[in-house]
């Protein structure tokens, strides 16, 4: 009902101030990151835990993703490349897309779905029933131990399921192609390997680490900030994932100007 | 006496919802004090202010003559170590069984020995009466259950002041006084200072020695609890009518 009372320059004013406010809070949250890493007592069985949680959570649905990216691709640029009679680069150009771009943003993209959100309700719903409070007046410090531990996780497995995401897009390419082409793996593969340079492989994975750090960072931003109760709960879970798909297509943008710009 | 917490003249508002105002309260060492007031007239507030999760706006609070506003984490971190705080909804962390619950703030914040903190541990279950639940996950507890391991948890570090949020909101009457009787008990054994936030004349009675009631944030009365029930104050008779009737009910059976 107030959204209908507001004029749209009233309600345009009031979500551009609000984005940015969040922009702000995020980073002052996210700057806190790198003062509490350091710090004592590292919490490395926090981190393994989580890793292993965030990893075995997402692999079914990274798995399916991989393999229809190379299927999808594969079959989708056939035709074109055959119009121009240059289907022999088709195993080229579907593993610089997948290893440079394709692999690397679309792993993060759903990494943020299945995480951010996870993460968002998670530390949401422990600050609406007071257990960060209940923490905090015990004089133990919940942002290392809550948050420290989750943003890591995610900064550190996220590099590992773009390289599985990546195997097995090529694997999925690789069966599109045999399907229409009937071409072997070995000559497949080595297609692929003589197309690949290090500039295109080390960029995509590092980029994966800042997109790590920005599924954690904001999933744990919306949820230790949430308030007003349940509703604020589903709230927070909501915002995170399309904050930081947001983050991740932005940042994706800037990494890629720095890294056409130092590569070449 | 040693005073163990002083409230000064504090003031604290939300936007433009005044909800304590020049407020100013002394507890005495062993005192057993219950904070009376209608929802959102400030309670809970002040002990978070307490404790410095919240900070006031104007005015100071003092444990054991250290001001609690404008610490350094570390030093407030010393501070919270002799306080225990039971949450109104207990607070329990629900990724964690009861036992992880009570060794949490023992292997974080001292450093006992795993013999030492599994002592613990047995020994306060014992207190609340809890010994079987030990490997059980706060999600299979009952709401009581529930207070008495969230007791259990603020007691483990023997905090020197215990402050209770509305410890038997949503419980029985038979619960309620279980509770309450478990509070006292172990007030006598650990010889603690506690505020206790209640709506319930019947854990007042229980627990405390001196009753606080507030009004719109501000003191309204202050003395002991059979006082209060006797006053002419319309407020305070209309507050506390509906409670007495219905324990004088629950009392006839």
């Amino acid at each position: 009902m107030n959204l209908l009372k507001k004029k749209p320059e009233e309600y345009l004013n009031e979500s551009f101030i609000s984005f940015f406010q969040t922009i702000a809070g995020l980073t002052m949250f996210s700057l806190r990151f790198f003062k509490e890493v350091f710090i004592p007592p590292y919490e490395f069985g926090e981190i393994k835990k989580h890793m292993e949680e965030l990893g075995i959570k997402t692999m079914p649905i990274v798995s399916v993703t991989g393999i229809i990216i190379g299927l999808v691709l594969a079959m989708q640029s056939q035709p074109v490349l055959a119009r121009f009679g240059a289907e022999s680069f088709l195993p080229t150009m579907v593993s610089l897309s997948v290893i440079r771009e394709l692999g690397p943003v679309l792993t993060a993209l759903i990494f943020a779905g299945r995480v951010s959100s996870g993460i968002g309700a998670e530390l949401g719903s422990m600050r609406v029933t007071e257990q960060i409070d209940a923490m905090e007046v015990s004089a133990i410090n919940p942002y290392k131990y809550l948050v420290v531990s989750r943003i890591l996780a995610c900064t550190l497995i996220l590099p590992i399921l773009t390289l599985y995401v990546n195997l097995l897009a090529l694997i999925g390419a690789y069966f599109a192609i045999l399907l229409s082409d009937g071409m072997n793996w070995q000559l497949y593969i080595d297609s692929v390997f003589k197309s690949l340079e290090f500039a295109d492989l080390i960029p995509g994975i590092l980029k994966t680490f800042f997109f790590g750090f920005i599924v954690g960072s904001v999933g744990s931003y919306k949820g230790y900030n949430t308030t007003s109760g349940t509703v604020g709960v589903g709230r927070a879970s909501t915002s995170a994932v399309v904050l930081s798909s947001l983050l991740i297509l932005l940042v994706d943008m800037i990494l890629v100007k720095v890294t056409v710009w130092l590569w070449t | 006496m040693d005073v163990v917490v002083e409230v000064e003249n504090v003031s604290k508002a939300f936007d433009s919802n005044v909800v304590l105002e020049d407020l100013s309260l002394k507890i005495e060492e062993g005192e057993n004090v219950t904070i009376f007031g209608r929802s959102g007239t400030g309670k809970s507030v002040l002990l978070k202010c307490i404790v410095g999760l919240l900070e006031p706006d104007i005015g100071d609070i003092k444990f054991y003559g250290h001001s609690v506003l404008n610490k350094p984490i570390n030093e407030l971190n010393e501070m919270r170590k002799e306080i225990g705080f039971l949450f109104q909804s207990a607070a329990l962390y629900d990724s964690m069984t009861v036992r992880e619950n009570l060794e949490f703030p023992l292997r974080r914040i001292f450093n006992f020995s795993d013999e030492e903190i599994n002592q613990k541990v047995v020994t306060v279950l014992e207190q609340v009466g809890l010994e079987k639940a030990i490997d059980e996950m706060p999600a299979s507890l009952s709401g009581g259950m529930k207070k008495r391991i969230g007791l259990a948890r603020t007691i483990i570090t023997k905090p020197k002041l215990i402050l209770y949020d509305e410890p038997t909101t949503g419980l029985d009457p038979i619960t309620t006084k279980e509770i309450s009787l478990l509070i006292t008990t172990l007030q006598k054994e650990l010889k603690t200072t506690s505020i206790v936030v209640t709506h319930d004349i019947l854990c007042a009675r229980i627990v405390s020695d001196r009753a606080v009631v507030l009004k719109d944030g501000k003191l309204r009365f202050e003395g002991e609890i059979e006082n209060l029930l006797k006053s002419d104050d319309i407020f305070l008779r209309n507050f506390f009518s509906d409670q007495i009737i219905e324990e004088n009910r629950s009392n006839n059976g």
